[in-house]
């Protein structure tokens, strides 16, 4: 039994932590919510090799683990750095499962790649589905047309804009799920963005596919992309938790009313080891999401959707917490806690959300 | 980032089965038995485990412990537990009495109980907890008074005390010093069961069943050599306690049978609810937090077998434990309806007895402040009883805070 993180987990997380402190500017992204530039990082992440995580080294990839590509997430999420991360790892895995040609390209960063994130079906639903643009309900996932072309829409797909590569799922007539990449160059195909909603640290695009020409990747699962990229999302959550509570410990230390540090009361100290308390359930289950991915993979489902759900209930709790805890000035535009409370909210409605997390977590049981 | 075992542990792990293997046969079956006579059975297989070797695991051998890690504890545990044989019988005395008295007993001590304690022959209870002392244990009233010969005279009360209608001995935390501030007037003692003056009365829970003790003792005299760790160290030797309870509640919060296939499979059973968004969500939710109390307590087994010894963090598992439970609980009954309140039911008697559980072991609220403040470090809420001598603490408490 060893779960500590190894000397090599210690150093990548180290170099990312300095790498990224680089980049963090929570000015610029105050700014991009105004109408200024977001800020850009791929630079950065191609210069340190993290495009190619998982990727494998025959493919051109660093071939590490999804643990490993989750530590790097926790630290872009603790200081709220753009990465491009959680549309391109998801779609590499997939380009290098079918050893795609070029994907030697992504694993180096010269080129971009970002999922078409479709929902595999569960116990109860047995369809792909998307993002609908609008609404509670699902939307199709994109067909496979007979002639090996793509069509259809996909709402709020994460990291699409400036990508040279959609990876995702089009279902054929014969209702298969097939894995397809489409070139974004390529005819047919159009991408609405970046859309700029309330959280200006994430790239948003709508995609539209009008016979766009599609190539089928064997050997693929993109089941488990998904769940990768539920993992991923999980830990930059669980990155952000984490400066919510140092941040709101700090601040109650130091602030005091009626003659007492605000954190001696008992209320103010509840919420606080609330915090804690999601914030090292999330950690265990992410655990379970990055093990189960390699030495349990009939587990992974289960596994990275408790992940994201308890991550994602802990970033929504801290998110408020942290303004709670600050009193009047966290609820301020020029305070920073505004801008972890705008990555919670938006966070928690991507790729499926946090209902549908739950669900399949209470599904992938159901069906054991 | 490895479950497994490696090859030590795996070889161990066979020879526990092994063993198991040859020797359940002899295992009572509990179920089977009349009530009387389930003690005296288990307490004769504790015996058997601990000639195996699979009680006191971690207990050192020059006093018939293995002399192993919690690593290997947990094995233990895993494997009885897949053998479906009960396991020891007195995990308070083997668990956290026990490694008390390795650390602060006498060489007499340690040489006249441990070996009965080990083998099941003597039962031990935990005589810590009062109706005005629990969380704020170093409250406790139970009244020890030395005498001219130099033995004690001890006066009060106890409650919440498990096996105590069975136990031979119990330990004992007393105030002999009500002159001195509350933490410092405190002493640990030995106490046989069966002296005279002493009162066992059981105290039914919500279910009607009664799992837990009073114990009232009048007068009730003990010997000079009955105390633990020396006259005023009652505090410190209570601490080595509680460090070894919150080490059994973070290997063993799957212990309360609460996990997640269980109470899955009771909702799986109804096809409506199966299919229903809200109970899914509701069994998401359940099931996610009891999947993180597995992972933590693997976590709390990683770090042991790395030295670390768990901080007051690891009893915020338990208070997942609980919440999770309660809401199975409720979920359970949503689903089955009246049935599940069945008196006869498992799920009426997990309903009933979460209540107390979440105060177990300390109220939630003080577990919350404990860790704030030791884990986070926030600042104390300011306290009344600071300094103060423990005779004088009921009349501040009467005039309240100052205004």
């Amino acid at each position: 039994m060893n779960l500590e993180l190894t000397d090599e987990q210690q150093a990548l997380r180290e170099a990312a932590t300095g790498a990224l402190s680089r980049v963090a500017d929570y000015e610029v992204l105050r700014d991009a919510l105004e109408g200024a530039a977001r800020p850009e990082n791929w630079g950065l992440v191609a210069e340190q090799g993290w495009a190619g995580l998982l990727v494998s080294e025959a493919n051109g990839g660093a071939e590490l683990s999804l643990f490993d590509a989750m530590l790097l997430l926790i630290e872009a999420g603790k200081l709220l750095v753009s990465h491009e991360l959680l549309g391109h790892l998801p779609a590499t895995t997939l380009l290098d499962a079918a050893s795609y040609p070029g994907t030697a390209d992504y694993a180096e960063g010269t080129k971009r790649a970002a999922f078409l994130a479709a929902r595999p079906p569960g116990d109860v639903e047995t369809a792909w589905t998307v993002e609908a643009r609008s609404g509670s309900a699902r939307a199709a996932a994109p067909t496979l047309n007979a002639d090996g072309t793509v069509s259809g829409e996909v709402a709020w797909v994460v990291d699409a804009p400036g990508a040279d590569l959609l990876v995702g799922v089009a279902v054929d007539g014969s209702g298969t799920a097939k894995t397809v990449a489409i070139e974004t160059g390529a005819s047919g195909v159009s991408i609405e963005g970046p859309v700029l909603r309330y959280d200006s640290s994430r790239l948003l695009g709508n995609v539209s596919l009008s016979n766009a020409p599609a190539t089928v990747l064997e050997g693929a699962d993109p089941a488990r992309a998904w769940y990768v990229a539920q993992a991923l999302l999980a830990a930059e959550s669980y990155g952000a938790v984490e400066t919510a509570l140092t941040v709101s410990v700090e601040y109650a230390k130091e602030r005091y009313t009626f003659g007492r540090p605000i954190g001696s009361y008992q209320a103010m100290k509840h919420g606080l080891v609330e915090i804690l308390r999601q914030r090292e359930n999330a950690y265990a289950v992410m655990l379970y999401a990055g093990w189960s991915y390699e030495d349990k993979p009939e587990e992974f489902a289960l596994a990275a959707s408790a992940a994201r759900t308890a991550a994602g209930h802990a970033l929504d709790y801290a998110a408020r917490q942290q303004i709670a805890t600050h009193g009047g000035i966290g609820a301020t535009w020029e305070h920073d806690a505004p801008l972890f409370f705008r990555r919670s909210q938006l966070s928690r409605r991507l790729l499926g959300g946090i209902g549908d997390s739950t669900d399949r977590v209470a599904g992938e049981l159901l069906a054991a | 980032m490895d479950l497994n075992d490696t090859p030590e542990q795996a070889q161990y792990r066979a020879q526990v089965r092994a063993w198991l293997e040859e020797h359940k046969s002899e295992a009572p079956d509990v179920e089977a038995l009349s009530e009387d006579d389930v003690v005296p059975a288990r307490r004769a297989w504790q015996g058997k485990l601990a000639e195996g070797g699979l009680a006191g695991v971690t207990w050192p051998q020059e006093f018939g412990g293995q002399g192993k890690g919690p690593i290997e504890q947990v094995i233990v545990n895993q494997e009885i537990a897949a053998a479906g044989v009960p396991g020891i019988l007195d995990v308070i005395g083997l668990g956290m009495l026990g490694p008390c008295l390795i650390a602060h007993g006498t060489d007499e001590q340690k040489s006249r109980y441990l070996g009965p304690m080990l083998h099941g022959d003597e039962v031990w209870c935990q005589l810590f907890s009062e109706p005005a002392a629990g969380s704020d244990l170093a409250a406790v009233q139970a009244k020890a008074t030395q005498q001219d010969d130099g033995t004690w005279r001890l006066t009060g009360q106890k409650v919440w005390t498990t096996n105590a209608q069975f136990a031979s001995y119990g330990l004992l935390l007393a105030r002999t010093d009500a002159d001195v501030p509350k933490h410092k007037g405190l002493t640990m003692f030995v106490v046989p069961m069966d002296a005279d003056g002493i009162t066992i009365r059981g105290l039914r829970q919500i279910s009607g069943e009664a799992e837990f003790n009073e114990v009232f003792f009048d007068d009730v005299a003990l010997d000079a050599d009955a105390v633990v760790g020396g006259v005023g160290n009652g505090w410190g030797t209570a601490l080595t306690v509680l460090m070894f309870e919150r080490l059994t509640i973070g290997l063993g919060a799957e212990g309360f049978g609460y996990n997640a296939a269980r109470f899955t499979k009771a909702v799986a059973q109804d096809e409506h609810a199966r299919r229903d968004p809200e109970v899914r969500q509701r069994l998401g939710e359940i099931n996610t937090e009891l999947l993180a109390i597995r992972f933590q307590s693997y976590r709390v087994l990683s770090a042991l077998s790395q030295g670390a010894i768990p901080g007051p963090e690891a009893g915020l598992a338990k208070v997942t434990t609980v919440k999770a439970a309660i809401d199975a609980g409720e979920l359970i009954a949503d689903v089955i309806g009246p049935d599940a309140l069945d008196e006869d039911s498992e799920w009426a008697y997990m309903i009933s007895f979460l209540p107390g559980l979440k105060s177990a072991g300390g109220t939630e609220e003080i577990l919350r402040n404990t860790i704030g403040e030791r884990v986070l470090g926030l600042p104390p809420e300011p306290r009344l009883d600071k300094g103060v001598p423990f005779s004088e603490l009921r009349s501040i408490e009467k005039q309240g805070a100052p205004a």
